[in-house]
C-alpha cells in the first residue's frame, strides 16, 4: 500500500490546489460581474471640504472641570461607558498639562498652567505612524488630513495602540452595546475586536456641520479649519498666538494645536 | 514516518494524554474568549499587548534558533551536528506554530485575519511578519521531513533540499530582524525605540533556543534511546554561553545609554522595571530574577569542568531559558506601555483564562515538538539497531 | 481481508452521501420560503414604494451592493449612489435601506434565517426600530 498512499496524498493535494485555484480568483471576478450603474462618487454637495483639516484648542478659554467637548462627542458616537480604567473606551478627554505637554511644564510656572487639563484626542498626524503600521490599512489618511477608521477591515492586532505615541486609541476589549446608554440612531456602534478613536466628526463633515466638540464647547476654546487656506479663522489663530503641539519633535507632525 | 509517533511506552502516553488535556482546556478558555471578548485577559487600554504577545515574542527567538545548528554543519561541515539538525528544525516548526496561534489568540477580530494578505500594507512590518514566519514554518517542515525521511532511507538528501537549507540561515535571522522591527520602528515607545533591539533578540534567541535544544537532548539521551553526542552538547553549551554573555552585555549596555544620559522619559521604563516607580513595582521581583538567574547560569556555564557535568549543564540550561523568558516575555513587551505615552502606570498581570489560554499553546507546541521528536528518535533507533 | 473491508466501505460511503445531501433533501416540504413584509409606515408613506434598485437586482446582489457602498463611503468618501433610474441616495444601511424596511425581523431576518445567513452587519450598524426600544 505504501507506494499508492504516496501517489494518492500527491494526487489529492494536487486536485485541492486545483479546485481551490478559481476561489482565489473570483473575488476579482466578482466585482466585475455585478453592474454598477453610472454616476457614483458625488460628495453631498453641502459637504465641508479642506486640503489639511486642523483643530486649535484655545487653552486661556479652556476652563477645568468642563466635560462639553467629551459629553457631546461620545454621545453622538456611541462611545461606550465601561465604568472601568481597563476597558475603557474614550475619543476624547482630558489630562494633567505635564501629561500632556511632557518635558514642558517648568516648575515655576503658575497654578493656573499646572491645574489646566487640556483636551486630549486624536491628532490626524501628517506622518502618522499608526497608519504606517496597520496591516490591513484598516487605518488611513485621507487626503483632506483626517487619520480614518474602517471598522469592517481592522483584525484587532493593535499595533496602531502601540504605534501611536500619544495614547489615542482605544479597544473594545468587549462588546460595546451593552455599555451605551442612550444609542444615536444616526451612527453606528463598534463591536468588540476593533480599535477605534476620534475622526473628527467626518460623517458630519460630509453633512456640512462642524465637529461635534467643537459645536458643544460653550467657552468657544475649540477652532476647526482648513490649515492649508490662508484665509481660515484657525490658519489666521496659528499665525498670531504661540501654539504647541504634543511630542512634535517625533515627526508626526499632529495637527492639534494648543493656544497658550 | 508519522506512524511512529503513534508507539510509545507508557510515559509517553502519559505525557501525551497532558498535554493534550491542557490544550484542551486552553482551547475552551478560548471560546470564552471568542465571547466575552479580550477583556476576558488583563489587558487594558494603556498596556494593550500582553501575555500572548510576550510569549509570541520569545518563541520567535526559539525558533530562529535552529539557525545555530544549520549554520555549523552545512556552512562549514561541522560533523558533530551532523545527526541534530532535524532536531533543530523540528523545534523551528513547533515553536513557529506556536508563535502564530498566539497571534491568532491575540487579534481581536480573528475571522479577518486574512485581511492582512488580502489588503497588504507592504509599509507594515505586521504584513512581512506573516510572510516571513509562514515561509520559515515551510521551510523547516520541508527540510527537517525530507532529511529525515533520507536517514531512514540511508540515502543523502536530494539535491533540492540543499538550497533551502542554505535560504533557512538568512531566513532565521530575518525572522527575528522582522519581530524586532515591529518594537523598534514605533516613535512613541522610547523604551523600544532602540537600534538594538533586533541583535538584543538575537543574542537572547540563541541563548535560550539552544538551551532548550540541549534539555532535548539529554532528555532524549536519558528516555529517548538516542545520544546526539558529547562534543555537539558541548558545542551548542558553549554557544549558549557566548550568546548569554551578549544579551547579559546588551542589557547592560541598555542600562547605561540610559542611565547616563538621564533622559527621564527613557529612564522611567527603566526603573519601573528594577526599582519601581511611583509605588508600583509588580515587575520588579521578576527582573531581578532574570538577573540572578542570568548570571548563575552564565557562571555554570564558563566552567569547562562544570560544564561538562550534565546534571550542572541541565541546571544552567532551565536558568537561561527561564530567565530570557523574564526578560524577553515581561521585561520587554510589557514594559513598554509603562508608563504610558501620558506618564500614566497602569500595571499589568495577566488573568487565569489568559494563562490557561497561554498554556493550552504552549501545550500544543510541546505536543507537536513531543510527536516529531517520536518520529525522529524511532527513525535513529531503527537505523541503529539493525 | 479486502472483501470484508468492502462492506464496511460501501456502508461509509452511504452514511457520507446521505449526510452531505442531508440539506437538500430533509425538510423540503415542511418548510416554506418566507413571506416578507413590507408593511412599514415609511414605505406607506412612500410616493414611489420604489428601492435603491428592482427587486430582481437587489435580491441576488444587495450583499455586494452594500459592500462597494461600504468602500466607497468609507473609505473613498464617495457617499452618494446614483441607481440605474437616476435617483441618488446615502450609500448607508441605516440611512437608506432600514429607514424603509425599518421592520427587520419581518423583513431581512426572514430570509437570512430561512437560509442560515447570519451577517454581522447589525453587530454595528443600528436598526433605529430595536433600539428605540
Amino acid at each position: 500500500m505504501t507506494p499508492n498512499r504516496r501517489d494518492f496524498l500527491k494526487i489529492a493535494g494536487a486536485s485541492a490546489l486545483t479546485i481551490m485555484t478559481p476561489a482565489i480568483f473570483v473575488p476579482a471576478w466578482a466585482k466585475n460581474s455585478i453592474v454598477m450603474p453610472p454616476g457614483q462618487g458625488l460628495a453631498p454637495q453641502k459637504a465641508l471640504a479642506a486640503k489639511r483639516w486642523a483643530m486649535a484648542v484655545d487653552l486661556t478659554k479652556c476652563t477645568a472641570n468642563c466635560a462639553d467637548c467629551i459629553v457631546a462627542c461620545h454621545a453622538i458616537h456611541n462611545v461606550p461607558e465601561f465604568g472601568n480604567p481597563k476597558d475603557e473606551v474614550k475619543w476624547i478627554w482630558t489630562e494633567p498639562f505635564a501629561s500632556v505637554f511632557p518635558g514642558e511644564s517648568p516648575a515655576y510656572s503658575g497654578e493656573k498652567l499646572q491645574k489646566m487639563r487640556p483636551p486630549v484626542f486624536c491628532n490626524h498626524c501628517e506622518n502618522p505612524p499608526c497608519v504606517r503600521v496597520c496591516p490591513t490599512k484598516a487605518t488611513f489618511r485621507r487626503s483632506d488630513g483626517i487619520v480614518m477608521m474602517d471598522y469592517h477591515r481592522c483584525i484587532g492586532c493593535r499595533l496602531c495602540m502601540a504605534a501611536c505615541p500619544y495614547g489615542a486609541r482605544s479597544m473594545n476589549y468587549r462588546d460595546p452595546r451593552p455599555f451605551t446608554a442612550k444609542i444615536n440612531p444616526d451612527f453606528p456602534t463598534r463591536t468588540k475586536g476593533v480599535v477605534e478613536k476620534c475622526n473628527f466628526c467626518e460623517e458630519r463633515l460630509a453633512k456640512g456641520t462642524l465637529p461635534a466638540c467643537v459645536e458643544a464647547c460653550r467657552q468657544k476654546a475649540l477652532t476647526f479649519g482648513d490649515a492649508d487656506d490662508p484665509r481660515s479663522d484657525i490658519r489666521r489663530l496659528l499665525e498670531t498666538r504661540f501654539s504647541l503641539r504634543r511630542r512634535a519633535h517625533l515627526g508626526t507632525g499632529p495637527q492639534i494645536y494648543y493656544l497658550l | 514516518m508519522l506512524e511512529k509517533a503513534l508507539k510509545g511506552n507508557r510515559g509517553y502516553w502519559i505525557w501525551i494524554a497532558c498535554l493534550i488535556l491542557v490544550a484542551t482546556v486552553g482551547f475552551f478558555f478560548y471560546l470564552r474568549q471568542l465571547d466575552y471578548g479580550l477583556g476576558i485577559t488583563g489587558m487594558s487600554r494603556d498596556v494593550s499587548w500582553g501575555l500572548y504577545i510576550a510569549q509570541f515574542t520569545f518563541l520567535v527567538g526559539v525558533a530562529a534558533s535552529a539557525v545555530m545548528l544549520v549554520l555549523p554543519y552545512y556552512l562549514h561541515d561541522y560533523k558533530a551536528f551532523g545527526r541534530i539538525t532535524v532536531l533543530g528544525e523540528f523545534l523551528a516548526v513547533s515553536a513557529v506554530v506556536m508563535c502564530i496561534l498566539f497571534v491568532f489568540v491575540d487579534l481581536g477580530r480573528p475571522s479577518r485575519v486574512m485581511n492582512v494578505l488580502l489588503h497588504p500594507q507592504p509599509k507594515s512590518i505586521l504584513f512581512w511578519d506573516m510572510i516571513v514566519l509562514s515561509g520559515y514554518l515551510l521551510i523547516n517542515l520541508i527540510t527537517g521531513w525530507v532529511v529525515l525521511a533520507c536517514t531512514k532511507k540511508e540515502v543523502p538528501p536530494p539535491g533540492w533540499v540543499k538550497p533551502i537549507i542554505y535560504l533557512s540561515i538568512p531566513w532565521a535571522i530575518s525572522i527575528h530582524t522582522v519581530t524586532a522591527f515591529i518594537y523598534a520602528g514605533l516613535p512613541g515607545r522610547g523604551f523600544w525605540l532602540t537600534a538594538i533591539m533586533a541583535p538584543r533578540f538575537l543574542a537572547s534567541a540563541f541563548a535560550s533556543g539552544p538551551a532548550l535544544l540541549i534539555l532535548v537532548c539529554l532528555i532524549l539521551k536519558r528516555w529517548g534511546c538516542f545520544d546526539a553526542g558529547e562534543k555537539a552538547i558541548q558545542t551548542l553549551a558553549k554557544i549558549v554561553a557566548y550568546a548569554l554573555a551578549v544579551s547579559i552585555f546588551f542589557v547592560l549596555v541598555e542600562l547605561f545609554t540610559v542611565f547616563y544620559s538621564q533622559i527621564p522619559e527613557h529612564m522611567h521604563h527603566f526603573q519601573y522595571l528594577f526599582a519601581g516607580l511611583d509605588g508600583r513595582y509588580n515587575l520588579v521581583a521578576w527582573m531581578w530574577t532574570f538577573a540572578v538567574l542570568s548570571i548563575a547560569a552564565f557562571v555554570i556555564l564558563i566552567f569547562p569542568g562544570v560544564r561538562r557535568k550534565e546534571s550542572w549543564l541541565a541546571l544552567a540550561c532551565v536558568l537561561v531559558f527561564v530567565s530570557l523568558w523574564i526578560e524577553k516575555g515581561l521585561g520587554l513587551v510589557i514594559t513598554g506601555f509603562i508608563p504610558s505615552p501620558l506618564g500614566a502606570i497602569t500595571e499589568y498581570s495577566p488573568t487565569g483564562p489568559e494563562i490557561a489560554i497561554t498554556l493550552g499553546v504552549w501545550a500544543a507546541g510541546f505536543l507537536m515538538l513531543t510527536l516529531f521528536y517520536r518520529i525522529f528518535t524511532s527513525v535513529h533507533f531503527e537505523r541503529e539497531n539493525r | 481481508m479486502k472483501n470484508n473491508k468492502w462492506g464496511l466501505i460501501l456502508l461509509g460511503l452511504a452514511i457520507f452521501v446521505i449526510g452531505v445531501t442531508f440539506p437538500f433533501w430533509y425538510g423540503k416540504e415542511k418548510t416554506a420560503p418566507p413571506a416578507l413584509s413590507l408593511e412599514t409606515p415609511e414605505i406607506a408613506g412612500s410616493a414611489d414604494k420604489k428601492c435603491v434598485e428592482d427587486k430582481a437586482f437587489m435580491r441576488a446582489n444587495h450583499m455586494k451592493l452594500l459592500n462597494a457602498w461600504r468602500d466607497e463611503a468609507v473609505r473613498e468618501g464617495k457617499r452618494i449612489y446614483t441607481a440605474k433610474d437616476g435617483r441618488t441616495f446615502e450609500k448607508s444601511l441605516t440611512g437608506s435601506c432600514i429607514r424603509c424596511h425599518s421592520n427587520k425581523e419581518q423583513f431581512c431576518d426572514r430570509c437570512h434565517n430561512y437560509v442560515g445567513a447570519k451577517p454581522s452587519c447589525f453587530d454595528c450598524h443600528i436598526v433605529p426600530a430595536e433600539v428605540k426600544k
